[in-house]
């Protein structure tokens, strides 16, 4: 196994097009478990810890552009204002240990349906792209077009994932988790969502619940019109029961999930649409209160 | 007696110590910095010059005949230096705790998935595991037998061990039974003076140890023909005694030194590695070091039994018992392991700490082809409490009576007799221990107002801001034995050693005993010190260059080897004090040594210990022998079984997310006997682990095994309690003294193991009124979605 380890971006990516199948690693907490475990063997191990661009972030006030190696525990502390839901969702993920060498581009690179951060990328809104990179230049991929099978992504054998771009938060936005233990959990499944008032839009992605992350295509519809047409976006009246229900519903409908050794399907249904509805009522009740107090 | 609550390190320090680090005092254990810095040297931190490392090829299958192995061109990888199968073991090719059905590698078929096929010793890890991956096995892979149905009925589904080589003592299938009759039994006329009657089938997942320090240690060949194994086990001298033959060694030729032990719980008291790593040093003539990846130690050792439990339980309106029937069926696995005695401890205590005019018990461990299940803290006691405690609930409900009522009207005490016939000859405060839990301030409510996310089912995976949380209360108590039972002598031997070093005196004590957390060896500490009056204690490394010290199980060290090391003390004392009658002439009868000098309590000092000793040393070894037992009649059951009894009581408070099926354990009290708190502080932790481990059962801890496959061989997906899973669980202690027990003391480690599920399950079933005849409680239980 080689061990290849560039001093700068250009260098990574020199090296990920003369070894397309080195594995690339930066914290680890993924790549080292399942090399520990023998799951893999790959033929090189591409190490991004020189590269401290990968580590910072920026945002113009519009969208946040988030190198791919920012570990979570700084996207909790630094980043909870701007990107509410995916702070929200780093919180569940591992430890602290974990959180401080974890990052949402190990999250893109193994694209895990189980990976923490996809439900709130997604959620975030289809504006999200991965930007990726390599010696034939970059390219953004939209989040939508980014998860195409179990632990598949859409980038090419050559390309390194330099950064996501999310839009700045412009309304409220939650992430859910089920595990069956309070801490340091692999998700049974999980919810983001988010409201984006700007455009009239919703967001929602779930998580561990079908081959890949996806969102919830019906039930962001179904709310969009329903919001629109009630002119609820202005009034910050109540959601009646019955349109948190079918939210609920639309979004357990929109899930695949299968039987395994953490939950079975029809739990994984029910708890989706449980925390569903949960999120809708609490992005709600606090869209409420933001529109109140600005009147 | 005396009581002491112990809430928390703040209490702790308001505890009038009678001696500074004698007994009754919390000295700080010795190995407890180190591991809390990562400094502290694991068997698997073993090294040695030249040393190869050595690895298994494990069965993918449950169950296949192996047609043919070839190793060839495993032993053309550069690097190896050995590859065995079983036809390089040189004598016995069987071993076991209590029968010996186990292949040191396996012979011509595979019975579990993960058994041992071949060893391979390279000069790396890597190189060991490639080579691994060489050798070629042709399988005919069998359809395994696996469940209850399939297990009794081997006409059909075929036999685990063929009748031809069958070495247990049952029959079929069947590895070990015991049946138990008292009073009338269970006949249509006994249920007929019952007013009620509930009975109920309850089930218990496969729970694992989840001990963190994998198998390992390493075999060093000895220049007498010999080999010395250092290795992290929970008792040396059974290991050699199961060893020796395999190896076709005298018992001499075979030295053991423990190693550093990362956590046991039951799982190392069979062989792992041992005899592999011997056989391949031994083979090769260099040392070996083996240490089993996080997914093989979940195949290496053996598990907490799954059960399957019916109970039934008949009272009379004012809620006395009148009856009480069983049938407890255990999956033992593969392999016998501690299967017999798992089976006479579910069927003795498998009523629970009650007393009951007629009784009728049937246990029995299956042979499967799942993975073989042996001892784990509480060691068939477990199962079973979740079977009675489950059933006073409901008959509780069933007489509109409150449970904890109903437990004290039918709880044993002193004088009592168990459904074996034996007496319970030193306290059992069962209804004091309830009441007293009863009685413990309840947490706070809910204040939905200032709601804290991480407190709630799902903390920070925020699923709830208060929606769906309902709380629920619930309350158990359990019954354990202490030591090993049904005439099983397990003694302790120690050698005390007193002289005088760099002007002290200073007390050496040299046990067998393996040191696998449970603090045994600040125990043994504190008994020189108490014994000899001195302050310098030093602990030899455990071998066995001395004799056995028993299991580290049973809840047993610190009765068994801890009052080896009184009795040697006292003869290393009464050695000193004989000197000093005989040199000085002391008439005193009144002689004892207190901070390092012989005092009479009517003369005072006499003299310092270190002017009597001078050059010499004192040493003295003794073995300690509890009273002894028989084994249970295996029609009646009848029998003066077990040495001590302990109990333990606990309430717990849940908080259930009823919509997601999410359980947050707020808190978990403990009230229990320990007879004397030889070191108040180890106690308490004692009770805490053992009520975490508890928790873990309840809501969380399963081995998934389908089809005889285990699907879940990693931490990833075996889940144990982590700190925000583990509730404040205060520990209130009586200290009711035993008198056929030194100081008093009970065994503390197993009692609340055994006790605190089932009132964690008492509590979900509070919050949600679901039936919950399953254990660990999921979240698919709660929500209906299984």
């Amino acid at each position: 196994m080689e061990f290849l380890r560039p001093a700068t971006w250009d260098e990574a990516l020199a090296a990920k097009a003369e070894h397309p199948t080195a594995l690339p690693i930066s914290g680890g907490t993924d790549v080292m478990v399942e090399l520990n475990f023998d799951v893999h063997r790959p033929s090189a191990i591409l190490d991004l810890n020189r590269i401290t661009e990968l580590t910072e972030w920026s945002s113009d006030g519009a969208t946040v552009r988030l190198g791919a190696a920012v570990p979570y525990a700084r996207i909790i502390e630094e980043l909870s204002g701007p990107l509410p839901g995916l702070a929200l969702a780093a919180h569940t993920v591992g430890s602290p240990q974990i959180r401080n060498r974890g990052s949402v581009g190990g999250n893109l690179g193994a694209a895990s349906p189980a990976g923490d951060s996809h439900p709130a990328l997604l959620a975030a809104g289809r504006e999200v792209c991965v930007e990726a990179h390599s010696v034939r230049g970059s390219r953004l991929i939209p989040i939508d077009e980014f998860y195409v099978g179990v632990k598949r992504n859409s980038l090419e054998p050559d390309e390194l994932i330099r950064a996501v771009r999310i839009p700045v938060a412009d309304g409220p936005q939650q992430f859910s988790k089920i595990g069956t233990r309070n801490a340091m959990v692999i998700a049974v499944c999980a919810f983001g969502f988010a409201l984006h008032p700007e455009d009239g839009t919703v967001g929602t992605g779930i998580g561990s619940a079908a081959p890949t992350p996806r969102r919830a295509v019906e039930a962001e519809e179904y709310l969009r019109g329903v919001l629109a047409e009630r002119g609820l976006w202005e009034s910050g009246e109540l959601l009646g029961p019955e349109v948190v229900q079918r939210f609920g519903e639309l979004v357990k409908a929109a899930a695949s999930p299968i039987d395994d050794v953490r939950g079975t399907a029809d739990y994984r249904r029910h708890a989706l649409a449980v925390m569903a509805r949960r999120t809708l009522t609490w992005c709600w009740n606090d869209y409420r209160k933001q529109i109140r107090s600005a009147a | 007696m005396s009581t002491r609550t112990i809430a928390g390190q703040k209490n702790l320090q308001k505890i009038n110590q009678a001696a500074k680090d004698g007994i009754g005092g919390s000295p700080l254990r010795p190995d407890g910095t180190l591991k809390v810095k990562g400094e502290f040297a694991y068997s698997s931190d073993l090294w040695h010059e030249d040393m190869l490392w050595g690895t298994a090829l494990r069965s993918p299958h449950p169950r296949a005949n192996i047609l043919s192995v070839d190793v060839s061109e495993a032993l053309k990888v550069p690097g190896v230096y050995a590859v065995l199968t079983h036809e390089d073991i040189p004598g016995e090719k069987y071993y076991g705790l209590e029968i010996a059905d186990q292949p040191a590698l396996a012979i011509d078929k595979v019975r579990y998935h993960g058994e041992a096929i071949a060893l391979v010793a390279a000069d790396h890890p890597e190189t060991a595991r490639r080579a691994v991956k060489k050798i070629k096995v042709e399988y005919e892979v069998l359809t395994p037998i696996v469940t209850e149905e399939q297990c009794l009925d081997p006409e059909t589904h075929g036999y685990v061990h063929e009748p031809h080589e069958y070495k247990s003592h049952a029959y079929g299938n069947v590895c070990h039974e015991q049946k138990l009759v008292s009073g009338l039994g269970v006949t249509d006329e006994v249920r007929a003076l019952a007013d009620v009657v509930v009975s109920g089938e309850y089930e218990v997942g496969m729970q694992d140890q989840a001990f963190l320090g994998p198998e390992s240690g390493l075999a060093v060949p000895a220049e007498d023909g010999g080999v010395d194994l250092y290795i992290a086990t929970q008792w040396l001298h059974v290991d050699r005694q199961q060893m020796a033959p395999v190896l076709d060694l005298p018992l001499e030729k075979v030295r053991l030194t423990l190693a550093g032990v990362g956590g046991a719980f039951g799982g190392r008291e069979d062989l792992s590695m041992q005899i592999h790593a011997c056989l391949l040093a031994l083979h090769t003539g260099k040392p070996v070091k083996i240490v089993y990846a996080r997914d093989e130690s979940f195949f290496g050792h053996v598990h907490r039994h799954p059960a399957r439990m019916r109970y039934e339980h008949g009272a009379t309106r004012d809620g006395k018992l009148v009856f009480a029937d069983c049938r407890i069926v255990l999956d033992g696995g593969a392999y016998a392991s501690a299967s017999p005695a798992v089976v006479g401890n579910a069927a003795s205590l498998g009523h629970g700490p009650y007393v009951i005019p007629n009784v009728r018990m049937h246990a029995i461990a299956l042979y499967s082809n799942n993975p073989s299940c042996g001892a784990m803290r509480g060691f068939g006691a477990v199962q079973a409490a979740f079977g009675y405690e489950s059933q006073m609930d409901k008959l509780a409900e069933a007489l509109g009576m409150d449970p904890v009522e109903l437990r004290q009207l039918n709880a044993v005490t002193q004088g009592d007799r168990m459904p074996t016939g034996q007496e319970i000859d030193a306290p059992a405060p069962v209804a004091e221990l309830l009441q007293r839990v009863k009685d413990m301030p309840l947490p706070p409510p809910l204040d939905l107002e200032h709601l804290d996310v991480r407190t709630l089912p799902g903390a920070l995976s925020n699923t709830s801001h208060g929606e769906g949380i309902v709380r629920g209360v619930g309350y158990s108590v359990g019954i354990k034995n202490v030591g090993f039972s049904e005439g099983f002598d397990d003694y302790s031997t120690a050698r005390v050693r007193l002289e005088v070093i760099g002007g002290e005196p200073v007390a050496m004590v040299h046990t067998a005993m393996a040191e696998v957390g449970q603090g045994g060896v600040t125990v043994h500490a504190q008994i020189a010190r108490t014994e000899l009056g001195v302050e310098q204690v030093t602990i030899h490394p455990a071998n066995t260059e001395v004799g056995s010290a028993g299991s580290t199980s049973a809840s047993r060290q610190t009765y068994m080897t801890g009052g080896a090391v009184k009795l040697a003390a006292e003869a290393v004392r009464h050695e000193l004090l004989e000197r000093g009658r005989h040199r000085y002439g002391w008439t005193q009868t009144d002689l004892s040594l207190v901070g390092g000098k012989v005092v009479s309590a009517s003369a005072g000092v006499l003299i310092p210990i270190v002017d009597l000793l001078g050059d010499d040393a004192i040493e003295q070894t003794r073995e300690h022998h509890h009273r002894p037992t028989v084994p249970f009649d295996k029609e009646t059951g009848q029998g003066f079984g077990h040495v001590q009894y302990t109990f333990c009581a606990n309430r717990a408070v849940v908080d259930v997310d009823v919509e997601l099926g999410l359980v947050k354990v707020v808190e978990l009290t403990a009230v229990q006997d320990v007879g004397k708190a030889l070191n108040p502080l180890s106690v308490v932790g004692q009770i805490q682990g053992g009520c975490t481990q508890a928790l873990g059962l309840a809501v969380m801890e399963e081995i998934v095994v389908k089809d005889g496959k285990v699907r879940n061989a990693s931490f990833t997906d075996y889940l144990i309690p982590t700190i925000l899973d583990t509730p404040p669980i205060p520990v209130q202690i009586l200290e009711l003294p035993d008198p056929h027990a030194p100081y008093g003391l009970r065994g503390v480690g197993e009692a609340p193991t055994v006790s605190a599920t089932p009132s964690i399950v008492a509590a979900i079933r509070q919050a949600t009124g679901k039936a919950l005849t399953r254990i660990p409680v999921r979240p698919e239980h709660l929500t209906d979605t299984l």
